[in-house]
């Protein structure tokens, strides 16, 4: 019997067997997490290189111009002068034109298709400004540079510079060359292509407000419109923030759409009909040809204020949708 | 009394009728732009359509050719991309679904993801510029291949992300009932539930970088003939575009509009068909 005991059995060999599973399903277990974890650490060391790369890059940019170099308008690749002003006034025009433009649109698309338009018509036409939303920018950039911009040039800066240009005050940003490329085209541009990206944001949260708040405010014998002003944007107006700085971060760092249309012309003028410049239309524009080293630098320099105005415009928008999901969160 | 609370009454059904009427209009004003943007696109390009397109290099100015090369640029960085991005991508996405939920480094590398996810593609660019470009001294496919794949990363992280969470817990609580191991739950039974979603991203992440420019302009440049070296520099469909497009030869321009109405198709296709996994996978649960 003791020695049966020394031989294993089916039963202790199973037991071992059992033990020496557990063992390697722990050790690989704890392997799979270390893998998946760094994989998410991963994601946070993208978008920090980014940003130190582009500071080590743009580095020597800062330290020779200083702080200059975010307010003087020099672009001379000759003589290795480099200033911001002319690409960062452009990209704060262009983005502020597009937002003028889009912003109401999109209300009033999200509107009809989340209260006006009929049951059947809801979901094809969402679906096709979803889709729209995909079209890469190079496209409109193309329309822009061929369609757009000779009407922009035979009609409407013409009737502008008519019209408008001779009013005070706003009168000299409209007056300027019928040309067509200008601040005014990138920005009608830009506008065309955030639409779908605001329109469809403001649609999703219109949607999740409750049916009953808003048949309350109905059956008390409010109108549609009193419905959305009084009850809708009340209830998602941190979301509506959010999804309009999520278009403004996309108006700001778009590169293609407004390489075309803008003119690439390093020169600040009061006219919005003129040509400008902004800061991803030069780096895209220039890069290849920089040919010293403090040109390169001074356009990934310029890239790094690019960074980091997106960064902070796409920060507020994450917040501001986060915070509506919270408060749906606690009801 | 009452002919006030009339006019009143009045007043508010006008500014009623007016203001929907007005968003009416907005709608129309909206995809009014967009389908004329595809008309022309659609116009322009199927007028410059031939069968050259695919077979004949990208041409000097003035001649005639196709787009080869830069077709199959683009295929070959956009794979890579993709080949690259996917798995750094679900497994992030796997992390923040399975293992830190709750937890604030979770919130962080969520955060972290949704702004790479609309950050600048330029800055990427530039980014894989000086991490790769200049420590090799050339451009490459390579680079541009890396410089897509981290688009391509924050896309998957994301619908992972989104579709672990989806997948219902019982099925985790009785895998590990069983005596699963956590890692062969998620790889056997989480991500062949969460499969046709991550697959969703993966196309939607594939058609957002076949229509990227600004990232491929610095990395991968652009190359006048058919290689398969991916250290060297390397023609896309985008780029080409660009250049064309920009350019004063009429022979290039209706390349361009040849090579945008391919690339729309291209989006267009794999946005339809994404939806479609995804709207089927929706039916079948329930």
């Amino acid at each position: 019997m003791a020695q049966a005991s020394a031989i294993p059995t089916p039963m202790t060999v199973a037991v071992i067997d059992a033990n020496r599973r557990n063992v390697r399903d722990a050790r690989a277990d704890g392997l799979f997490r270390w893998v998946v974890a760094g994989a998410g650490m991963f994601v946070l060391l993208a978008l920090a290189g980014a940003a130190l790369s582009m500071l080590w890059g743009g580095k020597e940019a800062f330290s020779t111009f200083g702080f200059n170099f975010l307010f003087s308008t020099e672009w001379d690749a000759v003589n290795h002068k480099f200033g911001a002003l002319v690409p960062i006034y452009g990209t704060l025009v262009t983005a502020l034109i597009a937002m003028l433009i889009a912003v109401p649109v999109s209300f009033g698309i999200a509107l009809f298709l989340t209260e006006v338009a009929p049951n059947w018509m809801r979901g094809p036409v969402g679906a096709a400004i979803e889709l729209l939303a995909g079209i890469p920018s190079i496209i409109y950039g193309m329309w822009g540079l061929f369609i757009f911009v000779p009407i922009m040039g035979e009609y409407i800066n013409p009737w502008l510079n008519d019209h408008i240009g001779t009013l005070p005050l706003i009168g000299p940003l409209f007056t300027g060359p019928p040309l067509g490329i200008g601040m005014l085209t990138a920005g009608i541009v830009l506008a065309v292509m955030v639409i779908p990206f605001i329109s469809s944001v403001m649609r999703e949260v219109f949607l999740t407000v409750p049916t009953r708040l808003k048949e309350s405010a109905y059956a008390l014998g409010s109108t549609t419109w009193e419905v959305v002003w009084d009850i809708v944007l009340p209830y998602t107006r941190s979301a509506v923030i959010g999804g309009v700085f999520l278009g403004l971060g996309r108006a700001l760092g778009e590169t293609m759409a407004v390489t075309f249309v803008l003119g690439n012309a390093h020169r600040l003028s009061a006219s919005l009909l003129e040509p400008g410049n902004s800061i991803a239309a030069t780096i895209a524009n220039e890069f290849t040809e920089a040919d010293s080293e403090i040109y390169r630098s001074s356009l990934i320099a310029l890239g790094f204020l690019l960074f980091i105005v997106t960064f902070i415009v796409l920060s507020i928008a994450k917040l501001m949708l986060n915070r509506l999901s919270r408060q749906e969160g606690v009801k | 009394m009452s002919a006030v609370a009339e006019r009143l009454y009045r007043k508010r059904r006008i500014i009623n009728g007016f203001n929907l009427l007005v968003s009416g209009f907005c709608a129309v004003f909206g995809l009014f732009w967009l389908v004329w943007i595809l008309w022309t696109t659609f116009v322009k390009g199927i007028a410059a359509m031939k069968l050259g397109l695919f077979t004949e290099m990208t041409p000097p100015p003035g001649a005639d050719g196709g787009l080869a090369n830069a077709l199959f640029g683009s295929l070959v960085m956009s794979l890579m991309a993709i080949a690259i991005g996917t798995p750094i991508g679900v497994a992030a996405g796997t992390y923040l679904a399975e293992f830190a939920k709750k937890k604030a480094i979770g919130e962080v590398i969520r955060f972290v993801n949704d702004i790479l996810l609309s950050a600048p593609s330029i800055v990427l660019g530039l980014f894989v510029y000086t991490l790769v470009v200049r420590q090799t001294g050339h451009f490459s496919g390579i680079a541009g291949a890396l410089a897509l794949a981290l688009i391509v990363l924050p896309v998957v992280v994301r619908t992972t992300d989104e579709m672990l969470q989806l997948v219902p817990s019982q099925m985790r609580e009785a895998a590990l009932s069983l005596g699963v191991p956590q890692w062969k739950v998620t790889m056997q039974v989480l991500y062949r539930s969460a499969l046709p979603g991550i697959m969703t991203g993966v196309l939607l992440a594939l058609a957002r970088i076949s229509g990227e420019t600004a990232p491929l302009l610095f990395t991968a440049l652009n190359n006048q003939y058919w290689t398969h070296d991916l250290n060297a520099p390397m023609a896309s469909v985008p780029v080409v575009v660009f250049q064309y497009a920009m350019s004063p030869y009429e022979s290039w321009q209706s390349l361009a509009w040849a090579g945008a109405f391919v690339v729309t198709i291209f989006v267009l296709v794999l946005s339809v068909l994404s939806r479609a996994i995804l709207l089927r996978n929706k039916v079948s649960n329930d």
